[in-house]
């Protein structure tokens, strides 16, 4: 019998660790959920209710049959591509994730775009000019964003841009006037309302976005420009860098083509995992700027033991991370061809 | 550098260009815009519905047999799709005469049809608030009996008992009250659910408004019914959006950009005390919060321990210091706005009168106690209260908080000494809480009543539950209402409850928003009435 090629069994690999991954979370968050003091039973009854309403209750949730049982039961559904139904929302849950996780990507993504365009030449200034006031500046900007409460500084913007130079839009996608007025295509407004060609929902999505995404990016511009900073002092200190001058190339090409061009592949895991995170949904922003997103969804959910949409929301947010594994995974080998 | 450079442009420009959109300040003068924390609203079937933010959706959006006045709650329930009714002599049954010429938001006609459905229909299903209708005897087995139609515009409902028509009339009031349309219900209908799974997401009344759009934890927006039989309301829409933070929601009211802000924390309403734009309004809510005895303890089961401690209690201490803006002194177990409520206040901070009462008791060096808290914040803060009053009595205690399930076990288990707890009424009719707080048949632990509060803390009543039982049956109002009075009074001085607070609501407006109306403790939020 004929081995099979190797980009057949690479797949196959990934995909049987994505398969354990994704079983092994589940079952840790499953088991979580049923061992967390909060009772679903009583956030659908009420503290008032007589036990026999409780019982009945706790029947039709399938809680007096054995865990695994429970799990393997939660298994085979979420396999059919059923969720459940969510107990807060009274909707499928994979109905919710549609409407709350485009809100969080739309946020992500700019956030996380933000975040590279800033950080990443806020680091490389900060590793050139060392020890330079460049290079003091970009330290204490990201020691800001590291130690400042995100609730605190959300609030101040707000106040500041929205509530005294009115420059932005206030909490929320949009302007109430504004909402529903495009069609739901992807639930990402500023897609949706480029695709609609609707430019004054754009505009209007833009100023609600953009303090948020601000936020988020001053947070991953923090991490980002502190590795890049690190990653760039390595390379800079390297023999290639001194030949690289010495044949005469100007400081731009040294810094930008010989030293960066080293720099991208490890830079490409750090911002994967700033957007990842980002991506989880930052429940203080989502509360503070009326922003529905997939954090305060599973929150929610959590506080209330709604434990299908918990676990919906679990294995999008595992699939997230697993897919920017592999995504960074593949750009590795676009960008270093010894990787392939 | 340079590439840089421009880049730095780049994102500047891009930056500039975004922010200088203008916001449109202001709500339309036709639009209505609320925030409010509407993440409890779980369907929007008034079978099933049982939450705040559910209640005040479905206010606007069904009409009922019965209703509350928003522009005079005191007066108590008044006709509403039902025109008149009439009591059988034996008081057990009523006969509803249907309003004429109302219609749904489909266009179909409202008819005794459709209130004969929505009554059979809200027992058969037996969701959470069933109950409310069920304490009258019907059952999915004797719906079809007891609840039928005569003709086209007149329909009766049969109890299993008399009850007083007062009772069954401000039950109907409630949520699960509300009418819905057969016709356009039972299209929707999947294995035998009367329409259940698509009324959680859409509606089907004849109310002031129409449902446009439901998100869940985000907004809901409901448009004016232009054939409202009381007329179309001035707000062609009303916006309803989830705001969780009390800061952003200030922001918001203060921009304009909203125009009542329904949870403001009592810093945010101080603030905007100030604002000529803007107004307060203080509202009384239904939930009371009351410590309880538990009566197996043979400390707390002595009557003078039990009236000491109602006097170790610094109410004005807490209603103007943590409380303020939350709760408001009440010591009955009727909250205000419900009939028969009385606004007595017999029981003050006073430590002497409490040692001296303790003295007579026998236990005047004091005694430990253990008090079950839920750990919300309110309640940790009463209860450390507690703690430092008791203890200048000498009765030392201690706070066991707990989660939710872990203190309401203990609760229901009797297995406290002292209880910290909040209640709020189920339906707006004395009875709902008369049932609980002065009403235990039987005190044995084999009885598990776990609903009634006075059994969980094995406290026998026997006269005072007759009482009770008779105030259910008693069909002139007025009579009912002394008899509530009388069982409350009785009430503070007896039982092992030492009610404390009834908890208000303030409510941020603009100034220029007139008529809103948030129900009092006994019903919900009513749009139709407002104007700006």
């Amino acid at each position: 019998m004929a081995a099979l090629p190797k980009w057949i069994k690479g797949i196959g690999h990934t995909f049987f660790t994505v398969l354990i991954t994704m079983v092994g979370l589940l079952f840790v968050t499953f088991v979580i959920g049923r061992v967390m003091p909060i009772d679903p039973v009583l956030s659908i009854v009420g503290e008032s209710a007589s036990r026999a309403t409780y019982d009945a209750a706790y029947r039709e949730l399938g809680l007096d049959k054995p865990l695994i049982i429970q799990f393997l039961l939660f298994l085979k559904d979420m396999v059919h591509g059923d969720f459940g139904e969510s107990l807060l929302t009274a909707r499928p849950v994979f109905q919710d994730l549609l409407r709350v996780f485009p809100a969080t990507l739309e946020l992500a993504t700019m956030g996380t775009i933000f975040g590279v365009l800033l950080g990443v030449p806020l680091g490389v200034i900060a590793a050139v000019r060392r020890g330079r006031w460049a290079d003091h500046v970009a330290r204490v900007v990201a020691l800001i964003g590291y130690s400042m409460p995100v609730f605190w500084i959300g609030l101040i913007g707000l106040l500041v841009f929205y509530g005294k130079l009115g420059w932005i839009g206030g909490p929320g996608r949009l302007d109430i006037f504004y909402v529903d007025t495009v069609p739901h295509v992807t639930g990402m407004i500023l897609v949706d309302s480029l695709l609609a060609g609707d430019m004054d929902v754009f505009q209007n999505a833009i100023s609600h976005i953009i303090l948020p995404a601000g936020l988020l990016a001053y947070y991953s511009l923090a991490y980002i420009s502190r590795m890049t900073r690190s990653f760039m002092l390595e390379q800079l200190d390297q023999e290639y860098i001194t030949t690289a001058r010495v044949k005469g190339l100007s400081e731009s090409a040294v810094i930008w083509r010989h030293a960066f061009g080293n720099v991208k592949v490890p830079l490409i895991t750090v911002i994967a995992l700033s957007y990842a995170a980002l991506l989880e949904g930052s429940v203080l922003t989502e509360t503070i700027f009326a922003w529905p997103g997939i954090g305060s969804y599973i929150t929610n959910a959590l506080l209330s033991a709604d434990m299908n949409a918990v676990l919906g929301g679990t294995v999008v947010v595992g699939l997230v991370f697993v897919c920017l594994n592999i995504f960074s995974d593949l750009l590795y080998q676009f960008f270093d061809p010894r990787a392939q | 550098m340079k590439r840089f450079k421009k880049l730095l442009l780049f994102v500047v420009a891009a930056v500039l260009a975004a922010t200088a959109v203008p916001g449109l300040a202001k709500t339309p003068p036709n639009m209505l815009v609320i925030a409010n924390r509407i993440d409890d609203i779980t369907t929007l079937d008034p079978a099933q519905s049982f939450e705040f933010a559910g209640s005040d959706l479905i206010r606007n959006v069904y009409g009922k047999l019965v209703n509350f006045d928003p522009k005079d709650l005191s007066k108590g329930y008044q006709p509403d799709l039902a025109e008149s009714w009439t009591v059988s002599e034996d008081g057990k049954t009523i006969t509803f005469k249907m309003r004429p010429g109302v219609k749904f938001h489909s266009g179909n006609p409202v008819t005794a049809a459709d209130a004969v459905f929505s009554l059979q229909r809200a027992v058969k299903l037996n969701k959470t608030p069933s109950f409310i209708l069920t304490q009258f005897g019907f059952s999915a087995e004797n719906a079809d009996k007891t609840i039928k139609m005569i003709d086209e515009t007149t329909f009766s409902i049969t109890t299993d008992k008399k009850y007083a028509t007062s009772f069954v009339l401000n039950c109907l009031t409630s949520t699960i009250g509300g009418i819905v349309d057969m016709k356009t219900v039972m299209v929707h209908q999947k294995d035998g659910d009367l329409g259940n799974d698509w009324l959680k997401t859409h509606t089907a009344g004849s109310g002031a408004y129409s449902l446009i759009s439901w998100k869940p934890n985000e907004s809901y927006m409901l448009k004016a019914n232009p054939d409202f039989y009381q007329g179309a309301p001035k707000m062609e829409k009303v916006v309803v959006r989830h705001i969780l933070e009390s800061a952003t929601q200030r922001l918001l009211l203060e921009k304009g950009d909203i125009d009542i802000a329904r949870n403001l924390n009592p810093q945010d309403i101080a603030a905007i005390s100030s604002n000529s734009e803007l107004a307060v309004d203080s509202d009384l809510r239904g939930r009371i919060m009351y410590i309880s005895m538990n009566q197996k303890d043979p400390n707390l089961s002595r009557p003078k321990v039990i009236e000491a401690l109602k006097y170790l209690i610094d109410y004005k201490g807490m209603q103007d210091s943590f409380l303020k803006g939350q709760y408001v002194i009440h010591q009955s177990f009727l909250p205000k706005t419900y009939l028969g409520a009385i606004d007595d206040k017999p029981y003050y901070f006073d430590v002497e009168k409490a040692r001296t009462l303790l003295r007579e008791a026998g236990v005047g060096d004091g005694f430990d106690a253990r008090i079950n808290v839920r750990d919300a914040q309110e309640r940790i803060e009463i209860s450390q209260s507690l703690q430092n009053t008791f203890a200048q009595a000498g009765i030392r205690l201690k706070i066991e908080v707990g989660t939710g399930k872990q203190t309401l076990a203990v609760y229901r288990a009797r297995e406290h000494q002292i209880y910290l707890g909040a209640w709020g009424p189920d339906y707006p009719d004395p009875n709902t809480n008369a049932a609980t707080f002065a009403y235990n048949p039987d005190n044995s632990d084999e009885a598990r009543a776990t609903g009634i509060l006075a059994w969980r803390n094995a406290w026998p009543l026997p006269e005072m539950s007759r009482a009770t039982k008779a105030a259910v049956q008693e069909t002139d109002r007025d009579k009912r209402a002394a008899m509530y009075e009388a069982i409350q009074r009785e009430h503070q001085k007896r039982s092992p409850f030492a009610v404390m607070f009834q908890q208000i609501e303030q409510t941020g407006r603009r100034a220029n928003v007139k008529g809103l109306n948030l129900g009092a403790a006994i019903t919900a939020v009513s749009y139709w009435p407002v104007t700006k």
